[in-house]
């Protein structure tokens, strides 16, 4: 009697587990209902995710999260920001606790498939780079034998460095570090002679820096780093969404649209491809399970890609990035949107 | 007669499952036991599920993919082309190193400052209480981090050690520098190299430190050998050899011997480009946590050896003295023998907790396991359940072999009735 009674006890529990796993629904109606997006950002590097002095997020990667919000939800304050390290943003995107990563992501093969993360894009072409002391008397990443040097772990960053130092046949000590601010805090103290990161994180860094003057960035650029931001494998609705929003603020300044000249061009555009990007014309985004304004409200949210840019990373601002390979491809660059059709 | 029997055994009803005394106990353990069963099982179905949702497998095959990274502080030779496995090892290593370095460092401290408590100095027992005080009461990672941001902000660079206007100079003779990087310590040179025993897997042991090895403890045997025969003598004539000079021969000699043959020095290590080089580099990663550890269980251990002493009765020593008993012969022939039974319980614990603690390691970015399998590797690799499972085995193996010796160790010291 006795094994027939665990055995009911053990049935019951895994009809309830069962229950209990049942269907979560997909990503976007999770975040529709929460009416509150999840977005996986930095810890804090100036210029891509950074909170201000009154703890109001921005940066590059924060603009696309808040486009992202305004297309989903219409309201681009609807963001909750989430802090993850190196080591921990994977794992918080793939247990669920944010709804999409822009965390200057590295896309690479392993993260795609292994990983089961799925990159929607590319909002950010970049390379790794090393910065030095300038009284350092170093002048080339060739130069860097034997030296001790930070790297964030968890990141493409270390293991670029491992086969850099290898090809090139120099040793080095690494310095482990958990975050952009402890990196920074080694750098300062001469704990490392050089720090090693993407290098618009490097130029983020050293601007936030009192004597940025004193510190170079060698010109060395040792690995391809296309950072975007990524969603979790397997719902493909979400990542298109997660896909198109990039897509729109990259069209958008291909085709002139602003978020100064939005509200006329929505009533006197005659490009077709700008109508339907406005969904002044045909339903676009009901294909997708948003309403026809969704772009609109993404553009609207910080303006189309090169005003993000420019407002938060550009050569107007202290970071002082150059649009290089950034640029849309009609300007000799990479970035290039698929049609809207 | 049919009655009689029924009121022997009344017919069995469910209710006397709870309400009789007989059964209730046992219905209760099984209740508990079918709820444990069902929580297991729950947990195990439920991670099955969810990995297979997003994907995932369980499986091992990624400890043998290469790992790509470089560690620091590589107690067996690894570089990037290494496997994960051996990154693991090389990490559980450094583990080792730092927990060791720490029981042993945290014991020695500990029992200096349990007994000072009992100081009849009064300034300086209160020293101590305060010193206890201070570093049970606040958390060990802030304790990790003081100590590394104190050596990294005050301590100079290398670069401060260079050339004709240099800022900082090396100490002891010119044998050590303290930077903020590490403490650059000269290492041992032989002129008379014998080489290495290679034990496979690129694992090598040089045979001096071998036959350095195998004279310490022979020494150490035949020490044993004299004490016992110096017993038999006493025991037979009354008089007691002097032997101290004979152990001392036999545990010295031996090694200077092996100094002189191998031709043994120290070399110091120099200023080479970025870094200290030819000595042997401690990062002050180990060297931080390794002093929070130290500190921290010390003072633990000193409130057990304290403890520990304060057990013995006074009666002990007063009747240990009226029997003509030196103070020094009091304390290692009555004191301690019987403080030590009440104190090797709890430090086995405290063993235990400071293994267990070092894996706060990955704060100062010492690669100790927790870095490496549970940090790197599991990043790179995303396979973070195997990673954390294979982790807690590992540390519940450790802890498990540790508690074991000092279990064994115990055995021996405990009270022996007779
Ligand atoms: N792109 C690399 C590195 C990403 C990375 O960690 N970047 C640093 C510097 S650019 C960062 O975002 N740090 C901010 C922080 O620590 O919160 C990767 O994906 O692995």
């Amino acid at each position: 009697m006795k094994k027939s009674v665990f055995l009911g006890t053990a049935a019951a529990a895994t009809l309830l587990a069962g229950m209990g796993m049942a269907q979560e629904g997909s990503t976007l109606t999770q975040v529709k209902e929460r009416d509150e997006l999840n977005c996986g950002v930095n810890t804090g590097l100036v210029g891509f995710a950074a909170p201000d002095a009154s703890g109001n997020w921005t940066g590059f990667d924060v603009a696309y999260c808040r486009a992202l919000a305004a297309a989903v939800l219409g309201d681009p304050a609807k963001v909750k920001f989430v802090p993850t390290t190196g080591q921990t943003r994977f794992t918080a995107l793939s247990s669920g606790e944010v709804d999409v990563l822009a965390r200057n992501s590295t896309w690479t093969y392993s993260r795609d498939t292994d990983l089961n993360l799925d990159f929607v894009g590319v909002n950010y072409y970049d390379g790794q780079g090393f910065m030095v002391r300038s009284d350092l008397g170093v002048t080339s990443a060739k130069e860097l034998d034997g030296a001790t040097i930070c790297i964030q772990t968890g990141t493409t960053t270390e293991l670029n460095l491992a086969d850099y130092f290898r090809a090139n046949n120099m040793a080095y000590t690494p310095v482990n570090i958990d975050s952009n601010a402890e990196g920074e805090q080694q750098y300062m103290a001469g704990a490392c002679d050089a720090y090693t990161t993407d290098a618009s994180g490097l130029a983020a860094t050293r601007a936030a820096f009192a004597d940025p003057e004193t510190h170079i960035i060698l010109p060395e650029i040792i690995s391809k780093e296309p950072l975007g931001p990524a969603v979790r494998h397997g719902d493909s609705n979400w990542g298109d969404i997660a896909r198109w929003t990039l897509n729109a603020l990259i069209a958008a300044e291909e085709y002139g649209v602003t978020s100064r000249n939005i509200e006329e061009l929505v009533r006197s555009s005659e490009n077709p491809e700008v109508q339907r990007l406005l969904g002044t014309t045909d339903e676009l985004g009901a294909m997708m399970g948003l309403d026809a304004e969704w772009a609109r409200r993404a553009i609207l949210a910080g303006g189309n890609y090169g005003e993000i840019f420019a407002a938060n990373i550009g050569e107007q601002t202290p970071i002082g990035l150059a649009r290089g390979l950034n640029a849309q491809w009609t300007q000799g660059g990479l970035l290039y949107a698929p049609p809207f059709r | 007669m049919t009655d009689i029997r029924a009121t022997a055994t009344p017919p069995f009803r469910l209710s006397m499952l709870v309400n009789d005394q007989r059964y209730r106990s046992l219905t209760f353990q099984v209740i508990v036991f079918i709820l444990v069963m069902a929580a297991a099982w729950w947990l195990v179905d439920n991670t099955i599920r969810n990995l297979a949702l997003m994907g995932k497998s369980f499986d091992f095959g990624f400890l043998f993919q290469r790992a790509g990274y470089d560690i620091p502080q590589t107690p067996i030779p690894y570089t990037a082309d290494d496997s994960h496995l051996r990154a693991s090892v090389v990490g559980l290593l450094n583990t080792l190193i730092v927990a060791v370095l720490g029981c042993i460092a945290a014991t020695v401290l500990g029992v200096i400052v349990g007994v000072s408590r009992l100081s009849k100095n009064w300034l300086f027992a209160r020293l101590m209480t305060v010193f206890v005080e201070i570093f049970r009461n606040m958390p060990l990672l802030l304790w990790i981090l003081i100590i590394y941001a104190v050596f990294t902000e005050i301590l100079p660079p290398p670069n401060a050690f260079r050339g004709e206007a240099a800022t900082s100079g090396m100490i002891l003779f010119d044998h050590v520098a303290l930077t903020n990087r590490y403490t650059a310590l000269p290492t041992l040179g032989m002129t008379n190299d014998p080489g290495s025993l290679d034990l496979g897997a690129r694992i090598t042991f040089n045979w001096a430190t071998i036959a350095f090895v195998v004279a310490l403890v022979g020494g150490w045997i035949v020490r044993r050998m004299i004490r016992a025969w110096a017993q038999d003598v006493q025991d037979r004539t009354g008089s007691r050899p002097t032997t101290w000079w004979m152990s001392l021969a036999v545990m010295i000699l031996p090694s200077l011997l092996l100094i002189w043959y191998f031709g043994l020095h120290l070399v110091p290590p120099s200023l080479q480009g970025f870094n200290f080089t030819g000595g042997l580099n401690v990062s002050n990663s180990l060297v931080a946590l390794w002093l929070a550890l130290t500190l921290y269980t010390a003072a633990f251990i000193a409130e057990i050896v304290r403890a520990g002493i304060l057990a013995v009765s006074r009666g002990q020593s007063e009747a240990a003295f009226a029997l003509g008993l030196r103070p020094n012969r009091t304390m290692s022939l009555v004191i301690l023998p019987q403080a030590l039974r009440v104190i090797i319980p709890p430090l086995i614990s405290q063993y235990l907790n400071l293994t267990k603690n070092s894996s706060l390691a990955i704060a100062v970015g010492y690669m100790d396991l927790r870095g490496t399998l549970g940090g790197t590797t599991l990043n790179q690799t995303g396979r973070e359940l195997e990673a954390i499972v294979l982790m807690m085995l590992t540390y519940l193996v450790l802890s498990l072999i540790i508690s074991a010796g000092m279990n064994v160790f115990n055995a021996r010291v405990k009270l022996k009735e007779r």
